[in-house]
């Protein structure tokens, strides 16, 4: 039937090249160029930390306290006269760490519960989504602080609090976008096709709210990296002794007038790589999305 | 029947539409006169939707219109509509034009009372005080056959079914007894019981106010119940056009006769049992990937390298005498395709019927 | 010769329950499908037609094992569905496949057509080289193997349909249900699509079930039909007799309804049409 090869024929010229194969989307977008690069920074100034500082961290140096950047300490010396570059490298582990974690916990229970909340029809979905709502009316911060009542402040409680306080975020978003899934008809086929609920899930539902879910991601670790930098800014997070770019601004918050390098410098830090997660984030979604391919 | 200038309602000429790059509409010209029923086919992608907006003045951020439309309602037609300002084209929408659209729950306010919907639109166009308004608007539910009106007016959208839903719509739409009326896939939502009443009515309505209609629709023996003139449209072009008997029984077009072969169900070919329905072959390519010349030829199976230029306008009859005899305002025509010339004919340089 | 037949129907009813509207009196009951028994002979052509609202998508969900009828008894090829969970299902995934009405919605965007194809053999277990078998069904329904790597989205509507009809083949079924598989299309591809069922189903020798609110799309494919109005089968017949002589009022109403390109140029106007229906409805 020859119309039906100038049918297949089309249907390479329709949208040009072939793909070429791997990953699905291949063309890089700009967010994810920038944001990648920004994450790359950031992650590569953690490791650094580990081989090589400046100065020893937290160490107090037999210098001037209050210096602002010079050839000797780039970023300048802080109250206790240690070097401020040294921490910001120390404290980018503290806060990625932070940020990680926190995610992982909230995405690795958030996004199951959604999903079984939107798969199972009846009282147990209700169940799920009743449970979360009554978490979801427990604010991070809070939360957090009475974690750091309970157990004692330190970066492990702040960052498990943040998590647990963020687990509603990812189980909402993850239902949602799950029952807008579940009433399509690919869902539909695959059942009749003779696939198990779990294997609808992993197949259907995980890849097609995962743009859903990584939007989500990069927008609470965004917030993660905040709420560490405010439980550490209100002494319940990371403690004394420890370099975070939250504890670093807490510290600086008495010299505000007379030292403003010691609160911007940190909060520079903190506002890119929120800045960086989020372009990150969007266009990681763009380019896991094999329909926007073409454009 | 005379094409005299008074007679006509709607008058485009030379329409282009594109986004930046890419063209969407070419060089699309056709005139309707008063109380003609002209349809426009063509399958998705092929611009007749994109024609009825640009027509209305509603097309989307980053679309450029060129050409001319003239609207003669109540008013003379001195101004191009695509020149006027977005006020002037508010006041005329609704009034000496109005719209039909495919989906009839969408085109409805959900937090309104259908009647005060009706009413809207009079009290919009100062046609009538709000009282007045009302009671016309329960006259008018009436005449879309809707039971019990004065009831019925009082309902909000979603409690209607969609064909009584599309009736209301279509009562907002002759409201203010409009010189035009664009109908979208009106019935294209609703059953096949549903279809042929909102059928019935929409013609009726058009007549009893000897409004003109433009019909959109893919169903080509929808057309051929409602129109009296048929525009065949694909890429973006006029293809083909002439009245429905002609076109129907005797399309020149190539993509005309595939579309009538393709969807012809209940002909010789179509029942059961009788061999393989004929096709076109391949798909309507995106916008933009169109051939350059014929803009059908990279579909169809008589194309030759002449197809690589743009066809011209042939008028219908004119070379071999065939199909309507051919009045002045088309012999002239046949020079300088112009309007009226672009009532019947095609573009096509191996037209159906000739030396087969 | 009585041979068991492919899809057999007896007193099958569908009950749905409404919201509560009121604390004390029962919720409502809708009856999507009232006490249906038909049955569909192997290499049967078989028509379900109906409008919005007849319960023609219920039966069909019915059929498929995709929902339990509320009473009534659903045999497959003599063996019993309606009662039995979905995990004791699997024969019935394999013997009998679905195609749905819109090309765009059925596939997964986010997987490759070879995916989609191989969907059923994957989960149902079928071993032997999957690859193979989808260039193999990408052949049958006219498309190029290159097809095989690429997305849903990169294909016309008529190509996504032909995928669709290709992912239904692959476990090799004896039954096909189609749901309005030609409604979403424009009228040049739904000839192609057309073609290309009628080719498969002598081809294969398949059992076709084809549900559909356009009369004349089901008088083209198939030979026998049912007429369902309000959840109730209303009229069965074989098509053409039901065409020419139809046996119920509203499958007159139905046929005199459809507008047609023939007896327009002959002269029926909207008004005719309108007619036939009767008074509004």
């Amino acid at each position: 039937m020859s119309e039906v090869q100038g049918a297949a024929a089309d249907a390479v010229t329709d949208s040009g090249q072939a793909p070429a194969g791997g990953s699905p989307g291949r063309r890089l977008n700009p967010s994810l160029l920038v944001g990648g690069a920004i994450v790359a920074v950031v992650v590569g100034l953690a490791l650094l930390s580990y081989v090589w500082t400046p100065y020893a961290p937290m160490r107090v140096l037999p210098v001037e306290p209050y210096q602002t950047p010079n050839a000797e300490h780039w970023l300048g010396t802080d109250r206790l006269r240690r070097d401020v570059l040294t921490q910001i490298l120390v404290g980018a582990r503290t806060t990625l760490f932070v940020g990680f974690v926190a995610v992982g916990v909230a995405a690795l229970v958030g996004v199951p519960l959604g999903i079984l909340a939107a798969m199972s029809p009846g009282w147990l979905g209700q169940l799920v989504m009743r449970g979360n709502d009554v978490l979801l009316a427990f604010p991070a911060l809070l939360l957090a602080i009475m974690f750091a009542a309970l157990y004692g402040g330190s970066t492990r409680v702040a960052m498990i609090a943040i998590g647990i306080a963020t687990i509603p975020a990812f189980a909402r978003i993850t239902r949602s976008g799950a029952l807008g899934v579940m009433r399509t008809e690919y869902v539909v086929a695959a059942r009749s096709a003779g696939r198990s609920p779990l294997g609808i899930a992993v197949r259907h539902v995980v890849p097609n709210v995962a743009g859903l879910v990584i939007v989500q991601a990069s927008v609470s670790f965004a917030i993660a990296i905040l709420a560490e930098a405010a439980l550490a800014y209100l002494g319940l997070g990371t403690p004394t002794g420890q370099a975070s770019w939250g504890r670093m601004l807490y510290e600086a918050q008495t010299t505000l007038r007379s030292a403003p390098h010691l609160a911007l410098i940190p909060g520079a830090a903190i506002a890119l790589s929120v800045l960086g997660f989020n372009l990150f984030g969007d266009g990681l979604r763009d380019w896991l999305d094999p329909r926007l391919e073409d454009r | 029947m005379s094409r005299a200038g008074d007679r006509t309602v709607l008058a485009v000429e030379g329409l282009d539409v594109g986004t930046g790059h890419t063209p969407l509409l070419h060089d699309v010209s056709f005139a309707i006169a008063r109380g003609e029923r002209v349809g426009l086919i063509g399958e998705s992608g092929s611009g007749k939707s994109l024609t009825a907006l640009a027509v209305m003045g509603l097309l989307g951020e980053g679309l450029h219109a060129r050409g001319d439309v003239r609207l003669s309602g109540r008013t003379p037609a001195t101004r191009n509509l695509l020149e006027v300002g977005e006020r002037e084209m508010a006041r005329l929408r609704g009034d000496a034009v109005s719209m039909v659209f495919q989906e009839p729950m969408t085109a409805l306010n959900p937090t309104m009372r259908v009647g005060a919907q009706v009413a809207e639109v009079m009290r919009i166009h100062g046609t009538r005080d709000t009282a007045g308004a009302r009671a016309r608007a329960v006259e008018l539910l009436d005449q879309v056959g809707l039971p019990d009106p004065a009831h019925l007016a009082r309902s909000y959208p979603h409690e209607l079914s969609g064909g009584q839903r599309q009736r209301v719509v279509l009562a907002i739409a002759l409201a203010n007894d409009p010189a035009l009326l664009i109908c979208d896939e009106p019935t294209t939502a609703l059953d096949v019981t549903v279809q042929a009443t909102v059928l019935d009515l929409v013609v009726r309505g058009v007549q009893e106010r000897e409004a003109a209609m433009l019909f959109i629709t893919h169903d080509l023996a929808v057309v051929a119940t409602v129109c009296e003139r048929v525009l065949v449209m694909y890429g973006g072009r006029i293809v083909e056009a002439g009245p429905v008997g002609e076109v129907f029984a005797d399309p020149r077009h190539r993509y005309t006769q595939g579309l009538i072969g393709a969807s012809d169900l209940t002909g010789e070919q179509g029942r059961r049992g009788r061999g393989a329905l004929p096709t076109i072959p391949g798909t309507v390519p995106p916008a933009g990937r169109f051939p350059d010349g014929c803009v059908f030829r990279s579909r169809c199976a008589h194309a030759t390298d002449e197809c690589g230029t743009p066809p011209g306008w042939t008028p219908r009859g004119g070379a071999d005498g065939r199909g309507s005899a051919p009045d002045e305002a088309e012999e002239q025509a046949g020079s300088a395709p112009g309007e009226a010339g672009r009532a019947a004919g095609y573009a096509c340089f191996h037209p159906a019927g000739d030396a087969a | 010769m009585t041979e068991t037949p492919a899809i057999e129907l007896r007193g099958v009813c569908r009950d749905f329950r409404r919201p509560r509207t009121s604390l004390r009196e029962a919720p409502p009951v809708v009856r999507a499908v009232q006490d249906v028994s038909l049955s569909v002979g192997r290499g049967e052509r078989f028509g379900v037609v109906g409008e919005s609202g007849s319960g023609k998508s219920t039966l069909l969900r019915l059929i498929c094992g995709l929902d339990r009828p509320t009473s009534g008894e659903i045999l497959v090829e003599g063996r019993s569905i309606g009662d039995q969970p979905a995990r004791r299902l699997r024969w019935l995934r394999r013997r009998l496949q679905l195609v749905f009405q819109d090309p765009m919605s059925s596939l997964d965007p986010r997987m490759r057509v070879r995916d989609i194809i191989a969907e059923p053999l994957v989960s149902q277990g079928i071993g032997g080289d999957h690859g193979a078998r989808v260039t193999e069904l990408l052949g049958q329904v006219g498309l190029d193997p290159e097809a095989a790597r690429r997305y849903p989205h990169q294909f016309s509507g008529g190509q996504r349909q032909r995928i669709s009809v290709a992912r239904a083949l692959a476990p090799d079924p004896d039954i096909l249900v189609m749901d309005e598989p030609v409604s979403a299309l424009d009228v040049s591809v739904r000839a192609q699509v057309l073609n290309l069922v009628d080719e498969i189903v002598d081809g294969l020798d398949l059992t076709l079930v084809f549900v559909s609110h356009d009369l004349s799309v089901v008088r083209h494919v198939c030979d026998r039909v049912a007429v369902m109005r309000a959840g109730e089968v209303v009229e069965t017949g074989e098509t053409e007799r039901l065409f020419s002589e139809p046996g119920h009022d509203y499958t007159a109403s139905l046929v005199a309804a459809i507008p047609d390109l023939h007896a327009a140029l002959a002269g029926r106007s909207a008004q005719d049409l309108a007619r036939g229906v009767g008074p509004a409805s």
